[in-house]
């Protein structure tokens, strides 16, 4: 499997775990398909980019870094969207970006170099 | 204490220098001295590079020993890795000599190199590219029956090499005839000498440096000594290197003393069948996976799994953590 494969596939299962853990809020219970839908959405997008990272850079700090950046980014644009539930969104949003960034650069295949 | 120079030594040894007239090196200086032959530096002046020729210590004809000097030309010849020092030449010097020339490694002795590396995996890896040559060696049907820091250079690209084939044993030829030729002490010019015992015994001789060579070596007993006695050699190796620590206070860990245990055995059927095996364990322990050598407890097993996890097991707990503290202080 390639990393932006992986990436992809393991962002949208950890969005949408952690849209899912909003079930466990009772005043947003209500909007659990919205959260999760979005939630699987960040996901996906922060595994594809991270997946591409991983392909040009073979660095786990710097992939920890990259999905830190990706997954905050995106958690704050949630979260300015929300007018709100700013820790709520951040923080486990770019802790889901740090997993994915380090996961896509140890694991994964990179670029295949063609052999003469 | 007062050092001897070369010159006084070669006087007192009556050895004479190589005559190389006639052929087309010049001879530059003294490298080392080994029991069998010494190696000069010296100059290719029709390829203008400098090269390692190896000469027979003393002039005159000394039949076994010149088949011997040929013999590990020709080994080496058959030997081509990047780990093991290539032969370039192999010749007659006017005084009857036969002599070989091959790479000059510019490097240290791994005893000398082994300093600069402060880590157990760097040392490891670098144990690993020296079992690359010697499982190559053993893949030829050739056995190096030396093995020891001393004789493994490593060059200034990094590169290292398996050095001083003169002991080698070819194992599909006959051995009982060659194996009677004694080999004398080897001693190294420079710095902390190691002395390699012989001892002439009824059915061999042994050859090797004492606490690198397996018991079957050390008894003399050559018709016993297979791929398994390199194996206890890089045993020993193994705990040279992995111990040459510059902080002595750190203690190797079991699953390595355990592989350099397998490995030096003094039963050669408790040891490992063969390098490749041997290195597969030392490259299985690098990656943090389980060894053939040692079997864990259910506690060693969970350290080194959070060890080779370690980064997931901190994310993902920061994770649940932070989800917890979210959902427990935020939403009550």
């Amino acid at each position: 499997m390639n990393k932006i494969l992986l990436g992809l596939l393991l962002g949208t299962v950890l969005g949408a775990v952690d849209g899912g853990t909003a079930y466990f809020t009772p005043a947003v219970r209500a909007m659990i398909v919205g959260i999760v839908i979005g939630s699987t959405f960040k996901g996906l997008i922060a595994g594809i980019a991270a997946g591409i990272f991983a392909r040009k850079v073979n660095s786990v700090p710097l992939g920890i870094l990259f999905g830190l950046f990706v997954g905050f980014v995106l958690a704050l644009l949630v979260a300015l969207k929300q007018h709100g539930y700013y820790f709520e969104i951040i923080l486990p949003g770019s802790l889901v970006g740090m997993i994915v960034g380090w996961a896509t650069q140890k694991y994964g295949a990179g670029i295949q170099t063609k052999q003469a | 204490m007062k050092f001897l120079n070369d010159k006084a030594i070669e006087r007192l040894r009556g050895s004479s220098i190589p005559d190389l007239s006639g052929t087309r090196y010049a001879l530059r200086e003294l490298i080392a001295r080994g029991g069998m032959g010494v190696v000069y530096a010296a100059e290719d002046e029709k390829l203008h590079r400098r090269v390692a020729l190896k000469v027979l210590d003393t002039a005159g004809t000394n039949a076994e020993l010149t088949q011997r000097l040929i013999r590990e030309a020709r080994i080496l010849a058959q030997l081509e890795h990047p780990g093991i020092v290539p032969v370039h030449d192999v010749g007659t010097l006017p005084d009857g000599r036969v002599f070989y020339t091959m790479k000059f490694v510019e490097g240290l002795r791994l005893d000398e190199y082994i300093k600069q590396l402060d880590s157990i995996p760097q040392r490891l890896r670098l144990f690993l590219r020296i079992c690359d040559a010697a499982a190559f060696a053993h893949a030829r049907g050739v056995l190096h029956r030396d093995l020891k820091p001393a004789n493994v250079m490593v060059g200034s690209f990094g590169e290292v090499l398996v050095m001083d084939w003169g002991l080698a044993k070819i194992l599909q030829e006959p051995t009982a005839a060659e194996e009677t030729v004694v080999v004398s002490s080897q001693k190294k010019i420079s710095s902390e000498e190691e002395t390699q015992a012989t001892v002439v015994t009824g059915h061999g001789t042994v050859m090797g440096t004492p606490g690198y060579m397996s018991p079957e070596q050390e008894r003399g007993e050559t018709e016993q000594i297979d791929a398994r006695s390199d194996i206890f050699s890089l045993g020993a190796l193994l705990k040279f290197v992995a111990a040459s620590s510059q902080d002595r206070s750190e203690r190797l860990p079991r699953a390595l003393q355990a592989i350099c245990a397998k490995a030096t055995a003094k039963e050669p059927e408790r040891r490992y069948e063969s390098v490749s095996e041997f290195a597969a364990d030392v490259s299985r322990h690098l990656d943090g996976l389980p060894v053939s050598a040692y079997s864990e407890n259910v506690f060693e097993k969970l350290a080194r799994f959070y060890k080779r996890h370690q980064i997931a097991i901190l994310l993902i707990t920061a994770y649940l953590v932070t989800r917890f503290l979210v959902l427990y202080f935020f939403h009550r």
